[in-house]
């Protein structure tokens, strides 16, 4: 009997024991899942929380469900993983053998490394939308908001689903004038960026959509510290930028879990992956998916979901001695939600940026056009995040390689 | 691809300045490439930052970013918007001879 252990059930650990369970024959493979708490949050949803169009209590299930008869799911902190011996040390002193490991432990918030981000005023005036917690007061704080300046802020790069900020400055335009506060309320979206986005043909689009729905756009500032109760952001280079409400998006690192694992992870705890096979350039029996590696790929569910198929299929190759598939193409898609019943939809991989166009071909959803389509598919993605993406089936129409064909390429830049 | 010339010799550069080829670089070029960031004089600590991005691209074929870069130069972030106060990464980046950092999406 080998073993697979599974670090991490969040997204990307689910589907890919569910994928592995499907593949390999249970008589010679157990498959392990570790994670610390047995609280799945659709993590997405948290977007929707603050504005009232969702709760906590909706957008959580039981991990334990979301995995396949004969995966064994294991409540526990992780304390390391020790790479000579092959054993992982659990936060409960016992240990974990295993012929296979794959690290999903997604990506840490780390709050702490800004400097005044968790002091006075954090939770009161300075909130992230980012965690449970966050979501839920952020709630209680825009009901309240009845005037001032709002600004929605990310601290540096790497962060999980990098439109997640826009799409919340858009909803939080439309929450003001449903309520009639609009014009009382000032936004102001805060990047260190040099647009609004990483790649140019969306930063474009996105600039637009902010300047139409009345959204100072600020760039280039780099958080250096938060003033939760004087309510000031200042930048390393010396701007200072005054606000009534905060909404900040904390740094990201990888587990420090990682970080205690000699010879694992990067600066960042994220774990050094091979961009295309998904194997760890530690050990070739670890394997790593989703938030927890550095490939530059998004952070984003959909990526994890991709990375799936080609992870489990070179689990396989791997265990089977055979040579492994270097097909992942860093294919990432989202919905971005713009407020009043619209959203929009980018499709992207390592090579190509965001562009015009159609997905997954020529006819279907309109990309980075705002549409009530894309709204719609936005509203149904928790149902298929539930029933198609954890259970590591195939989507129709959705594959890991890019598509190209309904992309419309810009003659020059 | 544009040329610019450093220390007497011509290099290949990208559209916003940075070296299309790293191993066309040497120290001579520095100052050079530090006057144009605004950079009059390179003091000990800015060549402290400039010879460890060069490190760091020979190691790991990226320059770091500055929230890296302030977690393992030695050198802390505050400090590194001092030396170079148009972004640590980037102007240091450049003034390396290395590729532009990329950010994530
Ligand atoms: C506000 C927000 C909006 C988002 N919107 C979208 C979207 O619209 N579309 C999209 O595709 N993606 C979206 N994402 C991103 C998406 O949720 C993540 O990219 C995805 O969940 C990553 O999966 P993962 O398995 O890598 O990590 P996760 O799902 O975060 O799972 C990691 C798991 O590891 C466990 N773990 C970590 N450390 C330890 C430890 N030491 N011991 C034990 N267990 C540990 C955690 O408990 C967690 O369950 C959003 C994220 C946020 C925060």
């Amino acid at each position: 009997m080998r073993r697979i252990v599974i670090l991490g059930g969040g997204t990307g650990g689910t589907l890919g024991a569910n994928r592995l369970r499907k593949a390999l024959d249970p008589d010679d493979y157990e498959i392990v899942v570790v994670d610390r708490d047995d609280r799945h949050v659709y993590q997405p949803g948290l977007l929707f929380v603050p504005f009232g169009l969702t709760t906590i209590d909706d957008i959580v299930r039981p991990r334990s469900e979301q995995l396949h008869r004969g995966i064994a799911f294991r409540s526990s902190g992780i304390d390391h993983v020790d790479l000579e011996t092959e054993t992982v040390h659990l936060g409960d002193g016992t240990t974990l053998g295993y012929d296979v490991l794959v690290v999903a432990t997604g990506a840490a918030l780390v709050p702490e490394e800004t400097e005044g981000l968790t002091g006075p005023g954090w939770m009161e005036r300075v909130f992230t939308f980012y965690t449970p917690e966050g979501a839920a007061a952020l709630r209680t704080a825009l009901d309240h908001f009845d005037g001032g300046r709002l600004v929605v802020n990310i601290v540096d790069l790497p962060i999980k689903c990098p439109v997640a900020p826009l799409e919340f400055t858009f909803l939080a335009d439309w929450f003001f004038r449903e309520r009639g506060r609009r014009d009382q309320v000032e936004l102001t979206y805060v990047t260190p960026l040099d647009g609004a986005f990483t790649t140019p043909v969306a930063a474009r689009t996105l600039a637009g959509l902010l300047g139409e729905k009345d959204v100072e756009l600020v760039t280039e500032f780099n958080t250096g510290a938060v003033d939760g109760e004087g309510g000031r952001l200042h930048s390393y280079d010396g701007r200072d930028l005054p606000f009534d409400l905060a909404v900040v998006i904390p740094l990201h690192g990888g587990q420090p879990w990682v970080g205690r694992s000699l010879g694992l992870g990067d600066d960042l705890n994220f774990v050094p992956t091979d961009l295309h096979t998904l194997q760890s350039k530690a050990r070739p029996n670890v394997f790593a998916l989703g938030d927890a590696t550095d490939v530059p790929a998004s952070k984003a569910g959909s990526v994890a979901h991709f990375e799936g198929e080609v992870l489990a299929g070179n689990v396989q190759r791997y265990l089977a001695g055979q040579e492994l598939d270097g097909s992942f193409d860093g294919h990432a898609n989202c919905f971005i939600e713009t407020g009043f019943g619209k959203a929009l939809l980018c499709d992207f991989n390592y090579d190509t940026e965001p562009l015009p166009g159609h997905y997954p071909d020529r006819v279907g959803l309109p990309l980075l056009k705002e549409s009530r389509l894309n709204h719609l598919g936005k509203l149904l993605f928790p149902f298929v995040y539930w029933h198609g993406l954890l259970p590591g089936r195939d989507l129709p129409g959705v594959h890991a390689p890019m598509p190209t064909r309904g992309k419309v390429v810009e003659e020059t830049v | 691809m544009p040329t610019a010339t450093y220390a007497g010799r011509d290099v290949v550069v990208t559209e916003d300045g940075f070296f299309a080829d790293p191993e066309q670089w040497t120290e001579e070029m520095a100052p050079e490439l530090a006057r144009a960031e605004g950079i009059d004089a390179l003091t000990e600590d800015h060549w402290r930052v400039v010879k460890f991005m060069r490190r760091e691209y020979e190691e790991k074929g990226a320059g770091p970013t500055v929230r890296v870069l302030g977690k393992t130069s030695g050198v802390p972030i505050k400090q590194l918007y001092l030396l170079f106060p148009k972004g640590p990464a980037k102007v240091a980046a450049k003034i390396a001879g290395i590729p532009k950092p990329h950010g994530c999406i």
